[in-house]
């Protein structure tokens, strides 16, 4: 009773207020610091450090400054692996969210079936990805995968294209894989989007006689606008990480043309135990996700402004 | 009303390092280090009594069967004999290291740790290993392969009750059938493999994966033509390579072999898509599903008639780790022992396919498993990946799967493929 009865505010309501917000915002602060800045607070010093194997016995990483950093960009394939990343990541984008959206819109249309149809949609995103990987890698077998066997069937080539062994297409065909299992991710969030856009809208640029295509670019895209850039800032952070899926398909090879910072990062720090260049490595994809992520909330600030 | 909900936030606030505190406080009392500190004691003091109540824990990557049966019968045998009670886990391969790395750190490394014998070096280097010679171990009367993969700075860390390696497998039916012979050189695997190509069926398979699998199964062509993995850019590495890069090129050997590890190759061969293959014993059992299946093993081609083939010595090496607890560590050593007497490395080489690695036994086992010559042959000779380089190999064998890569898939000149790899 004493403590709803002060005689004596010791708070101002103002300063009673802040504390409030406070103590709303600590349990996620706490959680965050110790989920996530704890982990990337060690990764980065880890990546300024010699950590071998010998330093999980004795504790002893000494300090080597930029060392791991000169290391992981003087690798004679960086520049390649960069530029697989950033290849991977766009092409994985682009056809993911087309495809994705071509789908959502499909569907918004009412059919029979379509809601089972929809659930359907969802099985390439609820199979185990390594599952899903070991599949499509006997899919795209050059001699016996059953890609090669319908293009044979269908087509004058005498012989498939050697997917997964040949060094032009190695980086494709993990996009490709990428795309498929990325497609129900974009369709149920844009299918989701348009859900929410009113149906009055819709009816009124009926009535007004706008054209399909009008109806989409006057209506449909604009409202679907604040979907799109949440789609598209995930896919990019889901994207630029890969690892299980190019590991199950090509191990990043042949020669490094499916090679990514993830998997270079990953062939550091669990095949070669140079775990300081591995670290580096992943400070190097974080940096990259950063600015994709700066990015696209600065267009989805000059969104919202406009 | 405001007010009141705003207190009630405040008492939330002020409650929650209560509670976290709670929450540390229970992960301390129950974590598990404190019960294995306290069962750690109890367990001394058991041992001064007479170390019936004393649980050694094993770690090992027998995850699939039979093989998980095999060590746990055995480990349990040897376990009964030295008077302790095994408790095993069995993690998978790939995870093995990272998880005895977190051990290492964490100070709760197993009694009895199993490796893949290349990664002892690297583990033996970080100090966690117990000299085997503070037990009275010694590996006189194993393979010098052997003995070399488990010594890092003239101690021996490991012993290796088995080890396998790889040779040439062929389809007796096919080769009839196309009246070839069975081939002992370069050349004439060249010529076999070219010969034996007939529509969907490949001369020969292998694995040149971009990972060690692929640095493992070209290290008999390299080291048999005098290649050494401490600088590829050699005329001898050059040509083992170009023997690989001609099988492709011919269109003897798929152009997939880049991205086939060796249970692919398996796959190939008992396909009828590939009438050789180089493999290892592990694949007998799986060869055994297809009785129709004619074939026979023969030790992999050499550059020339008369030189000797120097093939990759494989298996696991078991190795103590350093607890601190001499008790504990004493009867890991009992059971390493155990784990290599004359019979037991008899009966676990014959039930697993594979070799034992002490010489005195090598006749008899040969007499019991015919099927095994050509492998015990191939071993005797079999070198260690990390004899040359210890804890330099991880580097070296990265370089050589690269080369494979860069020359067989990205078409670039075998030569210059390794100059380059030995640059990076």
């Amino acid at each position: 009773m004493g403590a709803v009865t002060p005689a004596k505010p010791r708070f101002t309501p103002n300063r009673r207020t802040t504390l409030v917000q406070l103590g709303f915002v600590l349990p996620a602060f706490v959680y965050v610091m110790l989920f996530f800045g704890y982990p990337l607070i060690n990764n980065l010093n880890m990546g300024f450090r010699d950590y071998t194997t010998r330093s999980f016995f004795t504790g002893e990483a000494p300090w080597v400054g930029l060392d791991n950093y000169q290391a992981v960009i003087g690798f004679q394939y960086f520049e390649r692996i960069v530029f697989n990343t950033l290849w991977f990541t766009a092409l994985s984008i682009v056809g993911q969210f087309t495809l994705g959206l071509l789908i959502a819109l499909y569907f918004r249309r009412q059919f029979p079936g379509s809601q089972s149809l929809r659930g359907v949609l969802l099985i390439s995103w609820l199979i185990p990805l390594i599952a899903s990987t070991a599949v499509w890698r006997w899919m795209l077998d050059k001699d016996n995968g059953v890609i090669n066997q319908i293009l044979e069937s269908v087509t004058p080539l005498s012989s498939g294209p050697s997917w997964l062994s040949s060094t032009s297409l190695a980086l494709v065909a993990c996009v490709l894989v990428n795309i498929w299992i990325g497609i129900p991710f974009n369709a149920a969030l844009l299918y989701a989007g348009l859900q929410d856009i009113p149906k009055e809208v819709y009816e009124a640029s009926t009535v007004d006689g706008a054209s399909s295509l009008q109806t989409f670019t006057k209506i449909t895209w604009p409202l679907l606008r604040p979907t799109v850039t949440v789609v598209l800032v995930l896919g990019v952070v889901y994207t630029v990480k890969v690892l299980d899926i190019i590991l199950g398909l090509t191990g990043g090879g042949p020669a490094y043309a499916s090679q990514t910072l993830a998997t270079q990062a990953y062939q550091f720090s669990f095949e070669q135990f140079e775990f300081g260049q591995g670290a580096a490595t992943g400070n190097l994809l974080m940096l990259v996700t950063l600015f994709f992520a700066v990015v696209y909330l600065r267009l989805n600030r000059r969104s919202v402004d406009e | 009303m405001k007010v009141q909900s705003a207190r009630k936030s405040v008492a939330i606030v002020l409650a929650l390092p209560l509670v976290l505190a709670a929450c540390g406080g229970t992960d301390d009392t129950g974590s598990t280090g404190q019960d294995e500190a306290s069962s750690d004691s109890s367990g001394e003091q058991a041992g001064e009594e007479g170390s019936e109540a004393l649980t050694l824990n094993v770690m090992d990557y027998y995850t699939a069967e039979p093989d998980n049966t095999f060590y746990q019968e055995l480990l349990d045998e040897c376990g009964a004999s030295v008077g302790v009670s095994i408790s095993r886990e069995a993690v998978p391969g790939d995870q093995i290291v990272q998880r005895a790395l977190q051990q290492a750190s964490a100070g709760t490394l197993p009694d009895l740790l199993m490796l893949d014998n290349p990664n002892l070096m690297e583990i033996a280097a970080t100090g966690a290993l117990t000299p085997l010679s503070e037990f009275g171990i010694s590996a006189d009367g194993f393979l010098p392969g052997v003995v070399d993969a488990s010594t890092y700075e003239g101690e021996l860390y490991g012993l290796q009750p088995i080890t396998n390696s790889i040779a040439l497998f062929y389809n007796e039916d096919v080769l009839a059938e196309e009246g070839v012979e069975v081939p002992q050189t370069w050349d004439e695997l060249r010529s076999a493999a070219e010969e034996l190509t007939d529509g969907d069926r490949y001369g020969i398979a292998f694995s040149a994966k971009a990972d060690f699998e692929g640095t493992w199964q070209f290290l008999p062509f390299m080291w048999s033509n005098g290649g050494n993995e401490d600088n590829i850019n050699t005329p001898e590495v050059a040509e083992a390579l170009q023997l690989w890069a001609d099988l492709v090129a011919s269109g003897a050997a798929s152009e997939s072999v880049v991205t086939w590890g060796q249970a692919d190759v398996n796959e190939q061969f008992m396909a009828g898509q590939a009438a050789m293959m180089i493999n290892g014993p592990w694949q007998f059992p799986v060869l055994a599903e297809d009785p129709s299946l004619n074939y026979e093993v023969v030790p992999i081609p050499t550059p020339n008639t008369g030189t000797s083939v120097v093939s990759p010595l494989g298996g696991e090496t078991w190795t103590v780790p350093d607890t601190g607890d001499e008790a504990r560590m004493a009867a890991a050593a009992e059971i390493l022992k155990c784990m290599n007497e004359d019979e037991v490395q008899l009966d676990l080489a014959t039930k697993r396919q594979t070799v034992p690695t002490k010489l005195s036994v090598l006749d008899e086992f040969v007499e019991l498993n015919p099927n095994m010559e050509g492998f015990t042959e191939v071993v005797q000779t079999a070198r260690a990946r990390t004899g040359l380089l210890g804890t330099e190999w991880p580097a070296a064998g990265a370089r050589i799967y690269e080369a494979l890569g860069q020359s067989l898939a990205g078409g670039v000149d075998p030569a210059e493929a390794l100059a380059q790899a030995q640059g990076s």
